[in-house]
Formats: structure tokens, C-alpha cells, sequence
């Protein structure tokens, strides 16, 4: 970057030669007045405040929009330049409530800041007419609000749902005196496109967008929002013993400050009255608080008569790393049976299984900032802004920077606002329309051929797989015009770097693994991975699903995944635990429903997870439950699984204690402990440690959860540099083998995990669903997300403000299945399959194609697990969640 | 047909309508023309000549410029020279036909002028009038001669001569040429327009675009409207060449909605230039391809704001973008762009047509050419002049408007529309050109002249002014948006009787500010009337504050109506018409008006009979007047 000299006010400055004088101004101390000039946003020069005057130009010029020049002399003082900042200053403040210590924006306005730097005169400001009637302030959103009255049109807010947000909710209204920042038609913010992300409302620099009831911490402590697997760095606020604010962190590369609705606003769970503050022990078929010796006690002697095959646990992927390091350990080391998983079986399964097989790691290969740099991005089977919100925003930052965006998804999401190609396949078809687009690839000789000669193998035998998969073919299995698919393909393969994104609409098949092969193969081919912002990124959904297969919740692996069939590994941690170790696989999560079923197991040890509403063919979940012999549930709130359990024991949430979640580009961050646990409630570990001491076991005995660490990383090399010393604010992420290494930004760059380091391409057929439409259940129900709640709400639903942006289940259905089946909209309808039913509330949409509907599960009146079919992936054991048949009935 | 060929028949055409045996009958049938009523004329004409048995073109012409006069009519016959005639009613037209054309016996007390067209004639020329000999129609030379709708009549008088012209010449060769004419932007800035168009024929892109300004917001001004709605082909023919001097492919038309006749000009005019490959693909059969779109405008003034207007096109809410980057570099799209008014580029099709020498003769030595204005208000001749630039003021208004109706003394005359100053009776003797109409504190703008006399309040103008600019203020930036309502709530309580003396030095404040100030044009222009009427009428304001007085009688807060009891007859006629019950009195009795009930309506005055003439109307109020008396 070329630098260049210049004067302001006779000051020597040097600056990059893209810096505004603004810019160089500022960043050399040198105050000039501003008000809609935000580092994030580009410049408009609205504010007028920042004039200055230029040697050798005529007049004021902005200096916001001005760049800097060799020799240039510049002014920020002048009659003329004070006379447009008072004439602007009063005007402003002619019109504007003139009330500060009542404002939320005291001590942090600019306009305070402007006005003490310019002065406004008393008496000829006493001279101005101050005709303003008042406006109505806007207080329909739950979590903020609009002063019209402050308002001085900077238009920050406007350009921020432009520029940062990409929805464009905002924008300027009515012209002259009249003018405002409106939705459309000036409809209530609640009633507009308005995703409550807030963003606006931390950029507006006066106080005309407000956090509704908003306190000042005393102070704040820094962590990581448990939400979604983005992992956003927060900055949570406190007050006594509650937290009352959250703000992002700027400086950090994942969120780089940006939050979503539920990261922002979210926190109101932490200190609901809800919260389980003693343990519970179920005495006649009624709950019973007990103490912490009593509880601990009973789970003790129980699990002491129910180990090995007996037992089971599910661990849960929103505790700590350290906490699901400890829970295997307990479950293997105390329990004797490696009879552990967690609810990554029901999301992210196939890709483990997919991508260990054919890369050597089944983790995102890229992290998320190298989205905005790609340029092509096909997201497929992802809702990427209602569910990972901030990766949304940097794809659509990519758009911005002339990506190409392909989206594929059987429902039109938001994101396909941007897309460049929209491929609308039906449910579960996935394999032919990727292995179709591979068809074109070869073809058209598209194929990084020197990509596939030096890093690949297998390629012959892949190619013969590919006869089945001709464009007629596929373009009658997922009904998308073969055109758009070819197109798409030449798109991802020549517009590199390219990058793949996607989730659920992947994984939760019974062909889960083969989709995630498919991807896979389309990667290798186009030697679009191990590259930057080029890869296959599988989007974590929970907070810390990543850290809880890392750290060995597993059947077949320890943390690290170290096999447990392996001899060696095995040896391994007998030394280091001093017990002898079962090495044989253990029971998936769905497998141990069969098992209670089937009375082998007979207890269950089961943290932070709520499967009655979470598990597909939820009916049958419930039902195993009721067979167990010995039921502990761990958890922060008395969640609808708890409600089976013997014993229930109180969690602290992610704000009361310390450890790591890794996100899901696999960085480990710290989570600190911001309050002190609520009630009774202990840290997971501690609960976990306390269980085993009980039984009389050595080798739980830490004082601190950085003892824990020390072992994980005694144990665990992909973990093995990666300490809270090191990790500090920024994170490290894996592989980090050594306390020298600097953490991995993207995978594969030299080789595959793999033994020979080339990446293997899988030959595949298609096999469709298994529980297609037919005569008496003629509907294909696929499940979804919303941006406003978290999986079974657990969280979300005890957030007033998140159960008014979304309160209700609704029933999408296509106008002609609605017309078919004489539906009104928002009418109480009843869904059923051959499992379950649910009454739920219709909503006639096109979103989805004509045969197609589709529910969340975020809503515990209307259970759609109940529905869905728990037929499993023979590899990886996932259910098919997102493909089953139901029939829609009036009431 | 090539194009030789189509100029032949087209002047063929021409001549015949000139010379045959068959007469030809033009009606101006402008917007003036029609709000006049010449749309019944045209079908009184056809009726007639149909009666008669008399075979007869009758065609439709755009705007003269002598708007007082329409119903204008003028009529070829052969053996005759090219007869006008002004105000013609249905009765007049068929008179036309019966003893002009029939009989050959002209109605003389109709005619306004002749062109001699190789005829000699008694009749006055035309062109000597007093309204028209200060003039120079180059631009409008065609309004109200040709019929707008037929392409062979612009043909036939040296249209598109300039395309085929430049077709042969290289861009530097084009700009080299209109910087020779010394053409000035016609839009009101007066940037040089060779200038303009070099920078944007410098800039490197893959696309340009030329865009044609008809948005003319202006309240009154109607230049580009006749223009468009008179001669279409002559703004096509200058953006062909503007375009290909800058190197764009693109077109644009932003034309205001308000203008459905202009629109529709314009439209045919396209569709008759790209028929005869005078437009479009391979212009004349060069590797020059050009296509021009319309997009209507939507009722916003600011969108006659060139960044504004660009956002309008774009799809965006029309509020004006900081420049630099000036469009010439990044303007549509964020490619190179010429916005050039239509005046502009009618201009250019002239100097064209002709060359840069015999545009240039005209004017002063900065101004150069001629300026089309909208000569409206108090003057007695209205319409629409082009004038060259340098001519007085003063010659505008006595030699050509014919002065000051009524008896009434003229006070001023407002320059440049809305966001232009007024100039007083001491300064009408300088020169209409850029430079010294800025000295005067006012602005060429797009060529409003509007003409003031005593019974207009210049103080009630400027708030009429800040009304209009405050109504049509995008927004965006503070000294426009709250900064023209400052000012207009400010006016308002001075014409209301609640000023205060400060307040004429917080109004030049405010001013000043606001012109340095705002983002864009419509700010940095909007304090003009009222920075100007303080400056020459500053006694008007402070009659207004110190005496709540309004001399001019209009301010109604600051006027009364009084009976003289000398008079006054008691005919109880006012007590009748007045709306509010303010006057009292029996019949024979002295009436007498409350002048807290008056609400000024001024319907006692328009009634009282003019034998009587007892209602007078006066600045102030009673009250103030009789603790004056005392």
C-alpha cells in the first residue's frame, strides 16, 4: 500500500493512500466532527459536520468521502466551515428532544460529543422555531425501540440493515420535514422484514434506537454465546447476580462483533425464575427437592448395580469440552462400557462418517471468514441465515464482492435472495442432483485434472458409479430443470475458490453418509478443498457439538478421536486413567433406545439433550424411557424429557462456569464464568466428578477445570497445544499438536488426513427414502428452522421477547395441497403419520413445492418428532428426519 | 432507402406543403395550445373545409412562443406568404376558411405576422414584431412551423444533418467543435459542455451512458416542455451525437410524468428515427449504435438533480449522491455518464447542423449562443423566448414582454426558477449571462423569468419559495431538510405579524449556512429568493416586523379592509356577500366591518358597486392605524 504525505492543520501526516482525510484525521488523534460516519458502513456525506477546506479547491469539502493526497493541505477550521457546522448543529437540535439525562444514549452520543466540540449559541438558538410535533415512538419490537423525535437521519442504521444485514428492513421515508426512517408502507418495525438482529440499534449514535429497558453492567466478562456453532465472541454484562446485557466483540475474527436476535437478546434464560436450582429425586411420581448428598448418593448406588452393557449415557453438545471429556471418562473408566454418544448422531453423523472415510477428518475444512472471500458458494441443505446466522452474513458479504451464490434446498429460504441459481430438489435426492452435476463436470472436461492426479485416488472406480446418473435421469429423481443443474455445475467448478456449505438437508437421511460422500466427491474432483475459501464445511448447529465429538462423546472413539478397537489407543488410556477399558464399540444414540427397549440397558445417564422432542419418532422415545430402570437428567431447566427421569440434577449454564466450546470451524474459545451458578446448580463437570468419587473412583479428583485441561491435552493430540494460556481472546483451532503450533486455518492444504494422504473417491448409487408419499399418507413432510428459536426452546421459549417473534407452530402447506384439502390459513389442522399426530395451525405458503410441507420442531405443543421416522442410516445411524410421510385432516 | 433518398422525398414533401395548389393549415396544438382550446379548433377546421368541399391540410404545430396569443393558427396558401393568426375562436376559424381561403380575403385584424417565404406582403414580418425581432429562435426554430409528428418536415429543414454530419468525424473532433461554440450547460450550472464530455470520453469502461434531463421541475418553467412536445427529433438528434462524441451505446430520457404530450412525442419521435436507422443498431449504416430509453418521472423535484436522478433510473429512493465522484467518471451504474438538459443538446443538434462559428456569434464572450426562457408573472406578453445571451434584462421584459399590465410599476423579476434570487428595478439593466446574473446574488438556472410588480409582497415570495423547496427537500441532509423549514417558519411568523427584528439577520444566517451546507443543488439554492429580497427589499420585512405592516397587500394577517363612512350608501350589499357575518348595519345605515371577525376574504370589495367604491383595503390594522391618528 503506497503511502502519502499531507498537512491537517499544519500536522505532518503520513497515511495509506486509500484512507480518506477522515480516516487519516482520526486515526492520528485529530478530532474533526462527525455523525454518520461509522468504520463498519460506507461514506455518504449526510451529516455535513466533517467539512473542511483544501488548498487549491473552492469551498467546503467533505472529508469523509475525500481521499487523501500527496502534498495536500488541508483545513479543519474556518469561518465558513464553524458557520455550516453551527447553522447544521442548531437545526439539529431545534428539532430534537432536549432531555440527555433521561435519554438511554447519555455520556455515549455523538451528538453530545459533536455539540461539545462545535457550541451551539444560547441566544440565537433561543431565536430558532421549534415546530416539531411529537412522533409517536415505535415500541412494537420486543427488545427495542424507535424515537422517531432523536432521530437526526444519519441513516447508520438504514445502511447497516444494507451493508451489514442485507435485508434492507429500513430506509428512508416521506420527503423534506416529513422525512423519517420507515419500513414498508411505515408499518411497525414488528410487522416489517425485521429480523431483530439489533445491529442498527448498537451502531445509532444518538439515542434514537434503544434496547428496550436496557441497564448498564457493572461490569462484563467475556465468552462465547451458546447458542449455534458459529460461536460468536460475546461480551455478557452484569448486574448483581444477573446478567442484563450482551454485546459483541469487535475484535474478534469470528463475529467481528456482529450478533443475531437470539446472541444479542437472547440471555433472558439465564436468570428465569425456571431455572432448576435444587436436585430433584421423583418420590411417588412426584418431584421432590432434595439435597446435593442425597441425590448424589442415590445415582452412586444405583449405577454401582448397572454397569457395563446395563449402562448408557448421553452426553450432551452443549457442555464444555471439558465437561464431555469428563463424562466419557466417567462413562468408560467408571461405567466400563463405551455405550456414550450425544445428539451429534442425529446431525453431523454421516458427515463424520462420510468425510473420516474419504479426507481423514470429518470436521469444516475452512473458517467462517473465509466465506466472504470465495467466489462461488453453494449452500445445500442449509437454512445458513435462520440457523448460522453470521455465516449468512458473510456469504452475503461474498455476493457483495461478486461471488456467485448457488443454493439448493427443497424450501425457498431466505438466502435465496442472493442466489445466483436456485435448485429447488425434492426432499432426499441430494445424490443424483450432485452426482449429476459431477456427470457434467467430466463432461465438459471441467475437472481439475492436475487437483485429481496428485492428490486423489479411486477415480476409476468412482467414474463407473456415474452411468446411472445422466442428466435425464436426474432431472426427473429431483424434478429440477437440467439446464439450471449443468449450470450450476460449470458455475462451482470454473468460479473458484468454491465453497460448499451445508447441514441438515444433507445429513438427516438414510443416505445421509452417501450425500456427504457425494459432496465429498464433487470437492475432490474440481480440487475445490485445501485451499483458501475453497472446501466442504458441514455447519455445526449446537454451541459445542464440535467439542463433544472432539473430545471422544463417542461409541467408537476417545477424545481425538483415538479408536477404541485400536490396541494401542487402548493402552494408551488404560495407563493414563489406572483401570482397564472396555474396546469393543459402543451403542449410538439410537441404538440405545433399542437397547432400553430391548431391556439391556437399564439406566440412563443423560446431560443437556431433550430427545422427547428432539429424537425422530419421538413416540418411541418416550416409551423406552418409560422402561428404564434408573433415568438421571442433567440439565439447566425441567425439560420434557426430564419430566421421565429418577433423579434430576441442576446444571450451571454456560455464564456460571469456565471451560471451551469449540465452534464449528473447529476453534476452541473460553467460556467464562460470568455469575455464579443460580441456586444450587453446579458446573456439569462437578456434578460428573462427584458421581464418581461416590463410587468410590480415583482419577476424578480436580480442583479446577484447568486440571482437566492438562490431561486433554495429555491425551488428545489434534488438543495437544491447546491451553488457556494460549488461547486467550482469539482462540486456537484444531489440529494444534504442540504448544508451538498457531492452529489450523483451513484443512487438507498439503495432504489428506488420510493414512496416504490422497483424498478417496467413493463410488455411489441412489437409494431414494425410505417412507415416501403414497395413497393414505400423500404429503412429504421435511423439517425446518426458525432464526428466532433454538432446537426444542428449552432456551428461547423462556425469552419473552423471542416467544413474540415467533410464538406459534405453523403448518406450511402449498395454496393447491391447501385448495386439495379444503384448508383455510391459520386454521387448527391435524398431522398425522404412522407414528404420531399433532394439531398444529395451517399456513398456506409457497415456499415449498406442491406435495411438500414442512414444520420446526421448536414447539413442545406440536411435537413433529412424533411424526418423523426414526429409519436409520446403515453407516452412520442417523434417523431420517427430514424425509417422512404424514396426511393433513380437518378438526 | 438510403438516406440521400429519404431526404429527397422529405424535401419534397416540404416544398409541396409550401407551394401547392392545396392549403395547409398548422394549429398550434401545444399543452398552451390546448389548455387554450385548439383542440376544438383543429376539429372546427375539418368541419368547415369538409362543408365547403375545400380539400385542405389541417396538421397540428408545436409552441410558437407567443402563449398569450394561442389559439395560434398559420396557414400556407399558395400565392400567399406564411400567414399567423393569434386568439382564434371557432367563429374565427371558420371565418378563416370561408373568407381566407375560400375568398382570398384575409382577416387581417387576426393576423399577428407573415414569413416571407418569397412572397411579398403588407402585412407585418413576423419575426420584426415587437416580441419576436429581440429574439434568436435557433433551438425552437422549428416550434410552431413543423408538425411534431411527421420526421419528413425536421428532414426538410436540416434535421439530422448534424448526424450524418459527425458520423465522419472523430470524438476529439465532436468536442473540439462545441468547445468552439462555447456551449455552456443549459441545465443552470453553465459548466462548459465540451468540458463535461471530454471527461467522461477519457474514462476508461466497458459501458457509458448519455442521459437527457427532462425532468424540468421548475413551477412555471416550460422550455424543455415545448420543446419536446414541438420539435422531439431535435433532442434525439443531439444526444446521437453526444453519445457517440462520449462513446456510450445508452440513452436515457428521464422526462418528467407530469408532461404526457411531451412523452408521446418523444416516443413516436423514436420509433420514426430507429425506423429510418436514424437510431439504433448501426446508425446510417456505421459501426455507431445508439439505443434511448424513457423512464417517467414521479413527481419528485430533486429528481431533477443529477445524482438524484440517477438514483431514480437505478430503481432507487431519488435522493442525490455526493460528488465527487462526479457522473461524468461514476455515475449510472457506476459508469462514466453524461447528463446534459434538453436545451443542451437541442443546442447541440443546431450547432451541428450548422457549425460551431455561427452558433458562437451570438452572446457574450463567456455566454455564448442563445437561451431559451419562460417569460411569466406580471408582464403582458407570456410565452416562451430564446434570446441571445447578454441582452438586458429590461430589454427582456419592456421591449418583449411588452412591460407591466394594468399601470402597475414593476418591482422584480425572479431569475432561474425556485432556488433563483430576485432582482430589483436598479439592476435590470445587466446582462442575462452566468457571470453577471451570480454577482446580482441570482442564477441562470433553467430560464424561468418571473416578472414581479408593486402588488406582489416579496416577503410572501420568499416564504412561496421556501414552501415549494421545503415540500420538495429529499431528506438526506439536515440544512436542507430542517433548514428550509427553519426559514419557512420563520417567514411565516413575519407574514403573520409575530416576527421579531432579529429575525431578518438570523435569516441571512440561516441562509448563508444552508447554501454552504447542503449535500446538493435544491439546498444550496433554496435560501436564494429569500437571501435576495432581503438584500433588495430588506424595507419590505421590516414593515412586516416593526409595522405588521404588508404594503404590497397581500399578507392577509398584516392587511384590513375598512368601509368609508363618506361613501358608503348603506346598500347592505356587502353585509349580504360577507361569509362570516364581520359587517353590521342597517340597510341606509354607514356600515361597518369587525375587524376581529374579518377573515380578509376580500368579497366586500369585489361587491361593493364601483359607483359607490366604498370598501378600501389597507397595510396594517385599524387599531394600529387609529393609535397612529392619535
Amino acid at each position: 500500500m503506497n503511502k502519502v504525505n499531507l498537512k491537517i492543520d499544519g500536522i505532518n501526516i503520513v497515511a495509506d493512500s486509500n484512507k480518506t482525510i477522515l480516516d487519516a484525521a482520526l486515526e492520528n488523534d485529530i478530532y474533526i466532527p462527525n455523525l454518520c460516519h461509522h468504520p463498519d458502513l460506507e461514506p455518504v456525506g449526510v451529516c455535513r459536520m466533517c467539512m473542511v477546506e483544501i488548498e487549491g479547491r473552492l469551498g467546503q469539502t467533505i472529508s469523509c468521502k475525500t481521499s487523501v493526497e500527496e502534498g495536500m493541505i488541508v483545513k479543519t477550521e474556518s469561518e465558513d466551515i464553524n458557520l455550516i457546522r453551527q447553522t447544521t448543529l442548531e437545526l439539529l437540535h431545534a428539532n430534537h428532544t432536549q432531555d440527555c439525562t433521561n435519554c438511554n444514549q447519555n455520556n455515549q452520543c455523538e451528538l453530545q460529543k459533536v455539540t461539545a466540540f462545535v457550541g451551539i449559541d444560547e441566544e440565537r438558538f433561543s431565536l430558532l422555531r421549534k415546530n416539531r410535533s411529537h412522533i409517536e415512538v415505535d415500541t412494537s419490537n420486543p427488545f427495542f425501540n424507535l424515537d422517531h423525535n432523536k432521530c437526526i437521519l444519519c441513516g447508520i442504521c438504514v445502511r447497516t440493515c444494507d451493508e451489514v444485514q442485507g435485508v434492507n428492513a429500513i430506509d428512508y421515508g416521506n420527503r423534506g420535514f416529513q422525512t423519517i426512517i420507515s419500513t414498508f408502507a411505515n408499518k411497525p418495525l414488528l410487522e416489517s422484514v425485521c429480523e431483530s438482529c439489533g445491529e442498527c440499534v448498537v451502531r445509532c449514535p444518538v439515542g434514537a434506537l434503544y434496547i428496550k429497558n436496557q441497564q448498564i453492567p457493572s461490569y462484563e466478562v467475556k465468552t462465547v454465546c451458546s447458542y449455534c456453532g458459529v460461536g460468536c465472541n460475546i461480551y455478557l454484562g452484569v448486574r448483581g447476580n444477573r446478567v442484563v446485557s450482551a454485546r459483541g466483540d469487535r475484535d474478534n475474527e469470528v463475529n467481528e462483533g456482529r450478533l443475531c436476535v437470539k446472541g444479542r437478546f437472547g440471555f433472558e434464560f439465564i436468570n428465569h425464575p425456571e431455572r432448576l436450582k435444587t436436585p430433584l429425586i421423583k418420590k411417588k411420581e412426584k418431584f421432590v427437592e432434595a439435597s446435593w448428598d442425597e441425590a448424589l448418593d442415590l445415582v452412586a448406588s444405583k449405577f454401582l448395580k448397572s454397569k457395563k452393557e446395563k449402562f448408557a449415557a448421553l452426553s450432551s453438545a452443549r457442555i464444555t469440552n471439558e465437561e464431555n471429556y469428563i463424562v466419557q471418562k466417567f462413562t468408560r473408566a467408571v461405567m466400563g462400557t463405551n455405550n456414550i454418544d450425544h445428539c451429534a448422531r442425529l446431525c453431523h453423523a454421516p458427515t463424520v462418517a462420510g468425510l473420516a472415510q474419504t479426507l481423514g477428518s470429518g470436521a469444516m475444512t475452512n473458517s467462517i471468514d473465509e466465506f466472504k472471500y470465495a467466489k462461488t458458494i453453494f449452500s445445500i441443505g442449509s437454512n445458513t441465515t435462520a440457523a448460522h446466522p453470521i455465516i449468512g452474513l458473510n456469504i452475503k458479504e461474498a455476493k457483495r464482492r461478486g461471488a456467485k451464490i448457488i443454493v439448493a434446498n427443497p424450501k425457498e429460504i431466505d438466502l435465496c435472495r442472493f442466489a445466483d441459481i436456485y435448485i429447488q430438489q425434492r426432499p432426499g435426492t441430494d445424490v443424483a442432483l450432485l452426482m449429476g452435476m459431477i456427470r457434467v463436470i467430466i463432461d465438459e472436461k471441467l475437472v481439475d485434472k492436475k487437483f485429481l492426479k496428485e492428490r486423489c485416488e479411486n477415480y476409476d472406480e468412482f467414474v463407473k458409479s456415474l452411468g446411472e446418473f445422466t442428466l435425464k435421469q436426474v432431472e426427473q429423481t429431483t424434478g429440477v430443470d437440467k439446464n439450471l443443474i449443468a449450470e450450476a455445475a460449470r458455475i462451482y467448478a470454473k468460479n473458484t475458490p468454491s465453497s460448499i456449505v451445508y447441514a441438515m438437508g444433507i445429513t438427516q437421511h438414510t443416505h445421509g453418509t452417501d450425500n456427504v460422500l457425494a459432496i465429498s466427491n464433487l470437492a475432490l474432483l474440481t480440487g475445490n478443498i485445501g485451499k483458501p475459501s475453497a472446501g466442504v464445511n458441514p455447519l455445526r448447529g449446537q454451541n459445542n457439538v464440535q467439542g463433544a465429538c472432539d473430545l471422544g462423546a463417542l461409541p467408537n472413539v476417545y477424545s481425538g478421536y483415538q479408536k477404541v478397537t485400536d490396541p494401542a489407543i487402548q493402552k494408551k488410556f488404560e495407563k493414563a486413567w489406572g483401570v482397564s477399558l472396555d474396546n469393543k464399540i459402543g451403542l449410538t444414540h439410537t441404538e440405545i433406545f433399542n437397547a432400553i427397549d430391548s431391556d439391556i440397558v437399564k439406566s440412563l445417564y443423560q446431560v443437556g439433550e431433550n430427545p422427547v422432542l428432539s429424537e425422530a419418532d419421538a413416540n418411541h422415545v418416550k416409551k423406552s424411557l418409560e422402561k428404564l430402570d434408573f433415568f438421571v437428567v442433567q440439565d439447566i431447566f425441567l425439560t420434557e424429557t426430564a419430566q421421565y427421569a429418577d433423579v434430576v440434577l441442576p446444571a450451571a449454564s454456560f455464564a456460571e462456569k469456565d471451560g471451551t466450546f469449540t465452534n464449528t470451524e473447529r476453534r476452541v474459545q473460553r467460556v467464562r464464568k460470568v455469575i455464579e451458578p443460580i441456586g444450587d446448580s453446579k458446573p456439569d463437570w462437578w456434578i460428573t466428578c462427584e458421581i464418581a468419587k461416590r463410587m468410590d473412583e480415583k482419577g476424578f479428583d480436580y480442583n479446577d477445570v484447568t486440571d482437566i485441561v492438562d490431561e486433554i491435552n495429555a491425551l488428545t493430540p489434534i488438543y495437544g497445544g491447546i491451553t488457556y494460556d494460549r488461547i486467550k481472546d482469539k482462540g486456537l483451532q484444531w489440529p494444534c499438536p504442540n504448544k508451538d503450533h498457531a492452529g489450523t486455518k483451513y484443512l487438507h492444504s498439503k495432504q489428506f488426513a488420510r493414512a496416504n494422504g490422497k483424498g478417496k473417491l467413493v463410488p455411489l448409487t441412489y437409494k431414494p427414502s425410505v417412507e415416501l408419499p403414497n395413497k393414505d399418507y400423500p404429503l412429504l413432510l421435511t423439517t425446518d428452522r426458525s432464526l428466532y428459536h433454538y432446537h426444542t426452546s428449552t432456551m428461547t421459549r423462556r425469552v419473552k421477547g423471542l416467544r413474540v417473534l415467533n410464538k406459534e407452530e405453523l403448518f406450511k402447506i402449498h395454496p393447491k395441497d391447501a385448495k386439495l384439502y379444503g384448508l383455510k390459513d391459520g386454521e387448527m389442522v391435524k398431522v398425522s403419520s404412522r407414528r404420531g399426530e399433532v394439531k398444529v395451525k395451517v399456513s398456506i405458503t409457497d415456499i415449498c413445492s406442491k406435495g411438500v410441507v414442512s414444520m420446526t420442531f421448536h414447539f413442545h405443543e406440536t411435537p413433529t418428532n412424533e411424526l418423523t421416522n426414526c429409519a436409520i442410516d446403515p453407516i452412520a445411524k442417523i434417523p431420517e428426519t427430514k424425509v417422512c410421510a404424514v396426511k393433513v385432516e380437518k378438526l | 432507402m438510403d438516406i440521400s433518398q429519404i431526404i429527397n422525398n422529405a424535401n419534397a414533401e416540404w416544398d409541396d406543403l409550401i407551394k401547392s395548389k392545396i392549403p395547409t393549415i398548422l394549429v398550434g396544438n401545444a399543452t398552451c395550445g390546448r389548455s387554450a382550446g385548439s383542440q376544438e379548433i383543429i376539429d372546427t377546421f375539418k368541419e368547415e373545409t369538409k362543408k365547403q368541399g375545400l380539400e385542405c391540410n389541417v396538421l397540428e404545430t408545436g409552441c410558437i412562443g407567443m402563449c398569450y396569443l394561442e389559439p395560434i393558427v398559420c396557414i400556407h396558401k399558395q400565392g400567399h406568404p406564411l400567414t399567423f393568426y393569434s386568439n382564434i375562436g371557432k367563429q374565427d376559424a371558420i371565418d378563416l376558411v370561408n373568407s381566407y381561403l375560400i375568398n382570398d380575403k384575409n382577416l387581417d385584424k387576426k393576423t399577428i405576422g407573415v414569413i416571407d417565404n418569397g412572397i411579398k406582403s403588407d402585412l407585418p414580418d413576423l419575426y420584426n414584431t415587437p416580441v419576436m425581432k429581440p429574439q434568436v429562435r435557433l433551438v425552437l426554430q422549428n416550434c410552431g412551423i413543423i408538425d411534431p409528428t411527421n420526421l419528413n418536415h425536421y428532414l426538410a429543414n436540416r434535421g439530422y444533418t448534424g448526424v450524418q454530419k459527425i458520423l465522419d468525424y472523430s470524438p476529439e473532433q465532436i468536442i473540439e467543435e462545441v468547445k468552439e461554440s462555447g456551449l455552456r450547460g443549459r441545465g443552470g450550472a453553465g459548466f462548459p459542455t465540451w468540458r463535461k464530455w471530454m471527461f467522461c470520453k477519457e474514462a476508461k469502461a466497458d459501458k457509458k451512458y448519455l442521459i437527457c434531463n427532462a425532468d424540468e421541475g421548475d413551477p412555471g418553467a416550460f422550455m424543455n416542455r415545448s420543446l419536446l412536445e414541438g420539435d422531439p427529433h431535435s433532442l434525439l438528434e443531439g444526444m446521437i451525437i453526444a453519445a457517440y462524441a462520449i462513446g456510450a451505446d445508452t440513452g436515457y430520457i428521464y422526462c418528467r410524468a407530469e408532461y404526457p404530450l411531451a412523452l408521446v412525442r418523444l416516443r413516436l419521435a423514436i420509433k420514426q428515427a430507429t425506423e429510418k436507422n436514424l437510431l439504433g443498431d448501426n446508425i446510417l449504416s456505421s459501426k455507431f449504435s445508439f439505443h434511448i430509453k424513457i423512464k417517467e418521472g414521479a413527481g419528485a423535484f430533486v429528481c431533477g438533480e443529477e445524482t438524484a436522478l440517477i438514483a431514480s433510473i437505478e430503481g432507487e429512493r431519488g435522493m442525490p449522491r455526493t460528488r465527487p465522484p462526479f457522473p461524468a467518471v461514476s455515475g449510472l451504474w457506476k459508469k462514466p455518464t453524461i447528463i446534459n438538459n434538453v436545451d443542451t443538446l437541442a443546442s447541440i443538434a443546431r450547432i451541428f447542423q450548422n457549425d460551431a462559428k455561427w452558433f458562437s456569434q451570438y452572446g457574450t464572450e463567456k455566454s455564448k449562443g442563445t437561451k431559451t426562457f419562460a417569460l411569466v408573472g406580471k408582464v403582458k406578453n407570456t410565452g416562451l423566448i430564446e434570446v441571445p445571451l447578454g441582452i438586458s434584462l429590461k430589454e427582456i421584459i419592456f421591449d418583449i414582454g411588452g412591460g407591466v399590465p394594468n399601470g402597475k410599476k414593476f418591482k422584480a423579476v425572479q431569475t432561474g426558477g425556485p432556488s433563483g434570487g430576485c432582482v430589483p428595478e436598479e439592476l435590470l439593466d445587466i446582462p442575462v449571462d452566468y457571470e453577471s446574473l451570480a454577482q446580482a446574488g441570482t442564477i441562470m438556472g433553467s430560464g424561468g423569468l418571473v416578472v414581479m410588480d408593486e402588488d406582489t409582497c416579496m416577503v410572501d415570495i420568499a416564504r412561496y419559495f421556501l414552501d415549494f423547496a421545503q415540500k420538495e427537500s429529499c431528506g438526506k441532509c439536515a440544512p436542507c431538510r430542517l433548514g428550509t423549514k427553519q426559514m419557512l417558519d420563520i417567514l411565516e411568523d413575519i407574514t403573520s405579524g409575530k416576527g421579531k427584528i432579529e429575525d431578518i439577520d438570523l435569516l441571512e444566517r440561516l441562509g448563508n449556512g444552508i447554501k454552504k451546507g447542503s449535500l446538493c443543488g435544491l439546498g444550496q439554492t433554496a435560501p436564494n429568493p429569500v437571501l435576495t429580497t432581503i438584500r433588495y427589499f430588506r424595507n419590505e420585512y421590516e414593515d412586516h416586523i416593526l409595522h405588521k405592516k404588508c404594503t404590497s397587500l397581500v399578507c392577509k394577517d398584516l392587511i384590513y379592509y375598512d368601509i368609508i363612512p363618506e361613501k358608503c350608501t348603506g346598500c347592505h350589499i356587502c353585509f349580504k356577500s360577507c361569509p362570516v357575518n364581520a359587517i353590521s348595519g342597517n340597510s341606509k345605515d354607514i356600515h361597518e366591518i369587525d375587524q376581529d371577525l374579518c377573515i380578509k376574504c376580500g368579497m366586500c370589495l369585489d361587491k361593493c358597486p364601483v359607483k359607490f367604491n366604498a370598501i378600501e383595503v389597507y397595510p396594517g390594522s385599524k387599531i394600529m392605524e387609529e393609535q397612529d391618528n392619535e
